[in-house]
């Protein structure tokens, strides 16, 4: 059984016990302790079950590459599903379970699919269900979504918020071991602003545990007083805990620290993300300890061989009383002496190679320990946790010599540098046949904005295993032993989590997915989610050699980010909820919300739509707002509503490109409406423009084509016309703007008074500067509505001031404020369009009758070649006309008029379609406008609109006024 | 994540800053121009794997459009450019040919 | 070709799978063939799986630059739809869909398409209108969709928050026959398919140059040699405008990257795919258990297959905003594909300035879910020359006189 040491542990402090559970069950450790070093110390061996077989699976690693203990972390609001224990900090309080069983980790139903396993080899779902048709939406997937993922899906909200910050450097190191710490006091010295980060909470790397000494002094010394070094220099930053995930171009990596994983609820971000930019990035990451492939490598109690030196090393962990070494290299000869200086028993070391004679293996064939070479693991004995191994001949079959009694298997079949950042953005890799491994090639890094390479590795991560006391050469072993049967290779696994074995790699090449990436594809190898730390390399070489071709030629594997998986949450960020996006507030908000108004998203802004009454429906709302702003009197917050200045001597010129009527002849003083198109000759916004004075104009757009137009404006100043003088300013901001709308509008100016608003002193279609009720103001007497209606602005700081005095002034008027919807019916009544309704992005002035407003004079306007295309300038377009139903009806949103028979396609024929349809609270029936083909000569004429549900409703086609054609009311 | 430096302000600007504006140089066709002018005017655009000359605007900056040379199948900047010329400047084709020996300048093509 | 079922599995498991064949031959190229297809992509061999089951010709190769499937076809979130508003787009992704259906029994290969439903995020007003008024186009169009509250949502999707505090859900447009399938299975079930009809896929094996006499292609330059063809398919998706370039013409498409991303596995908690176009993100669950998102393109020209990062952080807000259990999920991996985009967002199956030399390009961000319909169009156009109803809007000349097939017409916000 694993249990706790009585003495060592470097990373524990045995003064601070914590309690944690696992599946309900109570254990102790350490504050120090990893998640997993808890678990084996508590003798909990068996963590988790495979995906695909529900084989039990323990603990194989000790850091982020670990494919098998993953586990539900906290509860509620705090789950957090396939939680790594390697990386899992333990803390006082921890609940966590293991994952993929049903009912229970040591009893778990789906194990059967480990005994038809024989039925289930890669890939056999392509190869099957696939008769009778409807059984894999109702049958198969159901039962195969069922027994996949792996993690609970949480259920509530998150309880923690995240951060994310930017910063900047000379020089980026990600990873603090040896190498990395070196090179950053390198730059450091030099005066650079460095960043180090380690994914860890200490410093060091391997190098506590794998080496006695660096640079002549004993690890811990040198360690101890280079981060006293650093920490003491100002252009130095530190930060343990944060993982430089990804490099993405021009020297941007992205960091996850973890704040407060290991005190959850203490207040603090779970993560914050770290945005940095880079000069010169160092990669110093380190290499990762490869598993060897032999029968039942997958039963719990076989680990990597560094990491029971890890476990026995840092938490004072013992694996087992016997452990089993087995190798193809010298580096594991170190667990077999930590184990033994631990006191723990080492029955054998099995080397694959047939000679081992360097200093390691002298050192254990010194301390007693049974060195066999040439040997390899034939199968490991046990289910639920090893009992022992069988030993043959790594040249043979796997004719068993010999069985050893043990509790753990430590195994190293190499070590793969972590090139991972190297390759984020492109850098190449070398084959390396004496370590048998990926590194990086010098000579095709990835590339920086200004073509000088933008990574470097050092240390392990370039291949330099040395540094570290590794292993100078590594000879390839693949496949243990070399001659294994197809019994054997069934049962070894490449892929711990997705339960990949040699035999699927094999089976993959023989049915053609010769490619890596097919042969990941097919298999799933590598597509866990430890993404292949431990499985790609042994993979690809089971693939190279079933193909008889060389690892470079077969290929290598692509490393995109995350290195390690990272929390979506901190991705996110803090804009959550009413700050997801940045909100737009008009001066008048708070009036409009302690009005009880139903607000809707408008762009970034938002709208009061309507002001329900106590027990009122919207819909009886918006009817009742018509109403009273028609016969009495209506208030609108307009200030949304784009105002763009424009000015300069060249100012009128450039309005009589940019709308398709004529502006620069637009007296000082008047208003006039216009429309603007795109290049293509679409009608992309309309608005009243204003000038007000001789270079100056002032062009009211859409609320939300406000900074969409401006940006168009500067498009074509700065890049087309740079000789023209203007200046425009999006001043949409700076104005808070009152629709004062109906009858009694004027009688609401007069009585807050100031200045003159008579017929006479300002007529339709004018503005003027002045005062009301004591506040600066420019009237615009303009209407959208078809009444008498002034648009009244103020600065933006008087703008719920004024709004206030309007509604007081105007209570014995009638005054209520209205909403988006009422302003909608109202133009609909009138037959305005309105941009986004009648227009798509398809629809040219021309097609909403709009010719009037298009100059017939001008040479050019933006949009002019573009209407001139055939198919923009057809007689056969659909055209602006209203319509009302034979029965009073509302015809459906959306609605397309329908024609007879079908067309190539087999589909219904149509001849136009509603723009615009309500009921008309005024007419009490329903109105509506839409395109219809020859429409403007079929007046009259009774068309058919479809209804989803297959019927159709009948309507009238005639003019798009609705209400007071002759514009009485709004000229009073 | 692309930082383009804004030739206005001499900020290097980090890609959120910026807003793209795809091919530069273009010249513009309205009223008189052929079908063909203008279908090439609107949507023959150049689509080069390699140097690429394209508009950017830095929106949340200076608020000004200005011109880049860059690599598309590497994202190399080969420099950036005010907005206000027909043809890009003669220091930048230095540097492109400097780094792309073979890259022959493309942006008069006709199309 | 032996017959995949399930007693194929239950004999090769007595052998250990020893007795399987190759899915798809790897032969050297012939000196020419009737019909090359360049592009390996799911496009390309559907095009070619359709000139021999529809049109009688097999004497045909597949020519591909990497590895089949490798390009988009393998980068995709797999979502299969055609609730479309225009006419023309909504008869070929239908067209495309209906085939989806029967695919795997067709092919003899799973490609797991999964009609699991689809539904669109109706969260402003205006998005409302735009969705009710495809769901009435699709009534005509014989596109089965409907316009549903945001109770049916709620209840379709259980973790969807419907009352968020900026975008609550207004509705949906739902297409309950819409859903996913298995992207790469679709180009290797395909790929099966064409080998077995004789047909040769060639991998591994770069186009150079298109050779052309008196405006007639009369076969490739590729790093296997010359090789000759009587027509000439360019199926090549983000690469269309460096092959138009060889042959002669230039395309109305722009390369940018469009990037996507799993999340780790977890039990299933999705059971629809679902997409909030006016915070710009969507999501499904895979049959693994990953949640399967992807977002927006990136804005300029990039031929990296590496997107900005900046638009996964803001997919993942609008998703973590629309799903707020996702919040603890980890990213497992996200990758980057070029995409070609059009003038009008809409594809080109069309006939070029040589004869003998088609094009089929141009689906942008939805070219997964036209792959059988896309193939099936295409393989009318190369074998009579001229294109059928599917294809005919889509022609490449469309843009000259501004007959777009534009499905981004609810894009103006107004007021």
């Amino acid at each position: 059984m694993s249990t706790r040491l009585a003495r060592g542990g470097r990373l524990i402090d045995r003064t601070a016990p914590v309690e944690f559970t696992f599946n309900g069950k109570r254990f102790r450790g350490f504050r120090g302790d990893t998640l997993a070093a808890g678990l084996l110390a508590n003798d909990q061996m068996l963590v988790g079950r495979s995906f695909k077989y529900h084989r039990p699976r323990g603990i194989v690693a000790s850091g982020p590459e670990e494919p098998n203990a993953l586990v539900n972390l906290g509860t509620g609001a705090r789950l957090e599903p396939n939680q790594r224990t390697t990386t899992t900090e333990l803390f006082d309080g921890l609940e966590c379970t293991s994952q993929n069983h049903w009912p229970s980790l040591d009893f778990d139903v789906g194990v059967v699919n480990n005994y038809a396993a024989r039925f289930l080899p890669a890939g056999f779902y392509y190869k099957t269900f696939i008769h009778p048709r409807p059984f894999w939406k109702h049958v198969f997937e159901p039962v195969i979504r069922r027994s996949a993922g792996l993690g609970k899906a949480p259920t509530q909200p998150d309880a923690d918020r995240y951060e994310q910050a930017y910063v900047f450097c000379d020089l980026l190191v990600v990873g603090a071991g040896v190498a990395g710490l070196k090179a950053a006091k390198a730059a450091a010295d030099k005066g650079q602003r460095v960043i180090l980060l380690e994914q860890a909470p200490v410093i060091g790397g391997r190098a506590p545990v794998d080496q006695t000494e660096v640079d002549g002094q004993p690890v811990e010394a040198w360690l101890s007083a280079m981060e006293a070094d650093l920490l003491a220099r100002d252009n130095v930053t530190l930060r343990t805990r944060t993982c430089g995930f990804g490099v993405y171009d021009h020297g941007y990596v992205l960091a996850d620290e973890r704040v407060a994983d290991h005190t959850p609820g203490d207040g603090r971000p779970k993560h914050r993300l770290w945005r940095i930019r880079a000069g010169r990035i160092i990669a110093a990451t380190g290499a990762i300890e490869r598993p060897l492939s032999f029968a039942g490598n997958d039963i719990p109690g076989v680990m990597l061989a560094s990491a029971v030196r890890d476990y026995v090393v840092n938490y004072a962990v013992s694996p087992g009383d016997r452990t089993v070494v087995v190798t193809n290299n010298d580096s594991a000869y170190q667990t077999a002496l930590a184990l033994k200086a631990a006191g723990l028993d080492v029955p054998a070391i099995l080397d694959a190679r047939e000679t081992a004679d360097g200093a390691l293996p002298q050192a254990a064939r010194a301390a007693g320990i049974r060195v066999l070479t040439g040997k390899a693991i034939a199968k490991v004995k046990g289910g639920k946790r090893v009992t022992g191994v069988a030993v043959c001949a790594q040249a043979g079959e796997g004719t068993v010599q010999e069985e050893i009694a043990c509790e753990a298997v430590a195994m190293s079949g190499g070590w793969s540098p972590v090139v991972h950042l190297w390759s984020h953005c492109g850098g190449k890799l070398l084959w390396d046949e004496t370590i048998s491994a990926f590194v990086p090639d010098p000579k095709r890094p990835p590339l920086n904005h200004d073509g000088s390479a933008m990574v470097e590795c050092v240390g392990a991560a370039a291949g330099d295993l040395d540094l570290s006391g590794k292993p100078a050469a590594i000879p390839p072993v693949w496949v243990m032993p070399q001659g294994a049967p197809v019994q054997l290779r069934n049962k070894m696994w490449l892929d711990y989590q997705n339960d990949v074995k040699v035999s699927d790699v094999q089976l993959a090449s023989r049915e053609g997915y010769v490619s890596v990436e097919h042969t990941k594809r097919y298999t799933t190898l590598g597509m866990a989610t430890d993404q292949g730390k431990l499985s790609n390399i042994n993979g690809l070489a089971v693939l190279a050699e079933s193909l008889g071709e060389e690892i470079p030629q077969v290929g290598t594997t692509t490393f995109r980010p995350p290195y390690t998986p990272v929390t979506i949450g901190a991705l996110a960020g803090e804009a959550r909820g009413e700050i997801f996006q940045p909100l737009r507030r008009t001066p008048m908000h708070a009036a409009h919300e302690k009005a009880g108004a139903y607000f809707e998203p408008v762009g970034l802004w938002r709208r009061p739509y309507c002001f329900p009454r106590a027990g009122e429906t919207h819909e009886q709302a918006v009817h009742r707002e018509v109403l009273n702003t028609r016969t009495n009197l209506g208030l609108l917050d307009a200030s949304t509503l784009g105002k763009i200045i424009v000015k300069g001597p060249d100012a009128g010129k450039f309005l009589d490109m940019l709308y398709t009527g004529v502006m620069s002849t637009l007296p000082v003083g008047k208003c006039r409406y216009g429309l603007m198109c795109n290049e293509q000759g679409f009608l992309i916004d309309d608005g009243v423009v204003a000038r007000i004075d001789e270079d100056t104009w002032l062009c009211h757009t859409t609320s939300g084509g406000a900074d969409r137009i401006h940006a168009w404006m500067e498009d074509w100043l700065q890049c087309e016309w740079w000789d023209w003088q203007v200046y425009t300013a999006n001043v949409t901001e700076q104005y808070a703007q009152v629709a004062v709308v109906g009858p009694n509008a004027r009688k609401l100016l007069q009585v807050l008074g100031g200045m003159d608003v008579s017929k006479e002193a300002l007529p339709f279609m004018q503005w003027a500067d002045g005062k009301l009720a004591g506040f600066p103001v420019r009237v615009y007497r303009i209407s959208f509505s078809g009444e008498l209606s002034y648009e009244i602005a103020v600065p933006a700081s008087h703008g719920a001031a004024f709004w206030e005095a309007c509604m007081e002034a105007g209570k014995a008027l009638g005054a209520m404020p209205y909403g988006t919807e009422c302003l909608h019916i109202m133009r609909a009544e009138k037959g305005f369009i309105m941009i986004g309704d009648e227009t798509d992005g398809t629809v040219i002035p021309q097609d909403l009758g709009l010719d009037w407003a298009i100059s017939k004079k001008k040479a050019d306007y933006l949009g002019k070649r573009g209407q001139e295309r055939t198919y923009l300038a057809s007689p056969d377009r659909w055209k602006l006309v209203g319509f009302e139903t034979l029965d009073g009806s509302v015809i459906p949103d959306g609605s397309y008029i329908v024609a007879e028979g079908v067309n190539a396609n087999g589909q219904r024929n149509t001849q136009g379609r509603v723009t615009s349809t309500y009921y008309s609270p005024t007419l009490k029936r329903g109105i509506a406008m839409g395109l219809l083909k020859h429409g403007p000569q079929r007046m009259g004429e009774v068309v058919e609109f479809n209804t989803v549900a297959g019927g159709t409703v009948k309507a009238r086609v005639r003019d798009t006024v609705f209400y007071d054609k002759d514009g009485e009311k709004q000229n009073v | 994540m692309l930082i383009l430096e804004c030739p206005y302000c001499g900020v290097k600007a980090e890609e959120t800053e910026l807003s793209p504006g795809y091919e530069a140089h273009l010249k513009r066709f309205g009223p008189g121009s052929t079908p063909e002018e203008f279908e090439a005017y609107m949507f023959a655009r150049k689509n080069p794997k390699g140097v690429h000359f394209e508009r950017w605007r830095h929106t949340y900056g200076c608020g000004k459009w200005f011109l880049a040379a860059r690599c598309t199948a590497t994202l190399e900047v080969f420099g950036t450019y005010p907005a206000q010329v027909s043809e890009p400047p003669a220091d930048i084709i230095a540097k492109i040919q400097a780094r792309r020996p073979d890259w022959r300048p493309d942006w008069k093509d006709t199309k | 070709m032996k017959r995949y079922s399930v007693f194929a599995i239950a004999r090769e498991a007595a052998r250990y799978h020893l007795g399987w064949e190759r899915a798809w031959a790897s032969p050297e190229p012939r000196a020419s063939y009737d019909a090359i297809i360049v592009g390996a992509g799911g496009h390309g061999l559907a095009t070619a799986y359709y000139l021999g089951k529809n049109h009688g010709i097999t004497n045909v190769a597949v020519i591909e630059k990497g590895w089949l499937g490798g390009g988009n076809t393998g980068r995709n979130t797999t979502i299969i739809r055609s609730n479309y508003l225009q006419d023309s787009s909504a008869a070929i992704y239908e067209k495309s869909r209906s085939l989806y259906e029967t695919l795997s029994q067709e092919l003899n290969y799973n490609v797991m398409f999964s009609p699991r439903g689809v539904m669109m995020l109706a969260q402003t007003h205006h998005e409302v209108r735009g969705y009710q008024r495809t769901a009435h186009a699709n009534a005509l169009q014989g596109v089965a969709t409907e316009f549903i509250t945001p109770q049916r949502v709620k209840e379709l999707c259980p973790i969807l928050n419907i009352d968020g505090p900026r975008y609550p859900v207004l509705g949906a447009l739902w297409q309950p026959r819409g859903g996913t399938g298995r992207h790469d299975a679709v180009a290797w079930g395909y790929a099966r398919a064409c080998s077995a009809m004789g047909m040769h896929i060639i991998q591994n094996c770069e186009v150079k140059g298109v050779r052309s006499e008196n405006g007639q292609v009369t076969g490739v330059e590729t790093t296997k040699g010359f090789i000759g063809c009587k027509k000439l398919g360019l199926v090549v998706a983000g690469h269309s405008g460096q092959l138009a370039e060889m042959a002669g013409f230039r395309l109305p498409i722009e390369a940018v990257a469009l990037q996507a991303l799993v999340s780790e596995p977890i039990k299933p908690c999705m059971d629809v795919v679902v997409m909030a176009n006016t915070v710009h993100g969507y999501m499904s669950q895979s049959d693994k258990g990953e949640m399967v998102i992807g977002g927006g393109t990136d804005g300029f020209n990039n031929y990296t297959q590496r997107g900005s990062f900046h638009h996964i952080e803001e997919t993942l807000r609008a998703l973590v905003e629309t799903f707020p259990i996702i919040s603890r999920l980890k990213m497992l991996r996200q990758w980057g594909g070029i995409v070609d985009m059009t003038g009008d967002r809409s594809p080109i199956i069309s006939k070029t300035p040589l004869g003998n030399c088609f094009i089929n390009c141009g689906w942008g961000t939805g070219g997964f879910k036209a792959i059988p319909g896309s193939g099936w169009a295409m393989a009318e156009l190369m074998a009579k020359g001229e294109p059928g109803p599917l294809a005919a809007e889509f022609n490449m000349w469309r843009f000259k006189e501004g007959q777009f097939i534009d499905e981004s017409v609810a894009a103006g916000v107004a007021h």
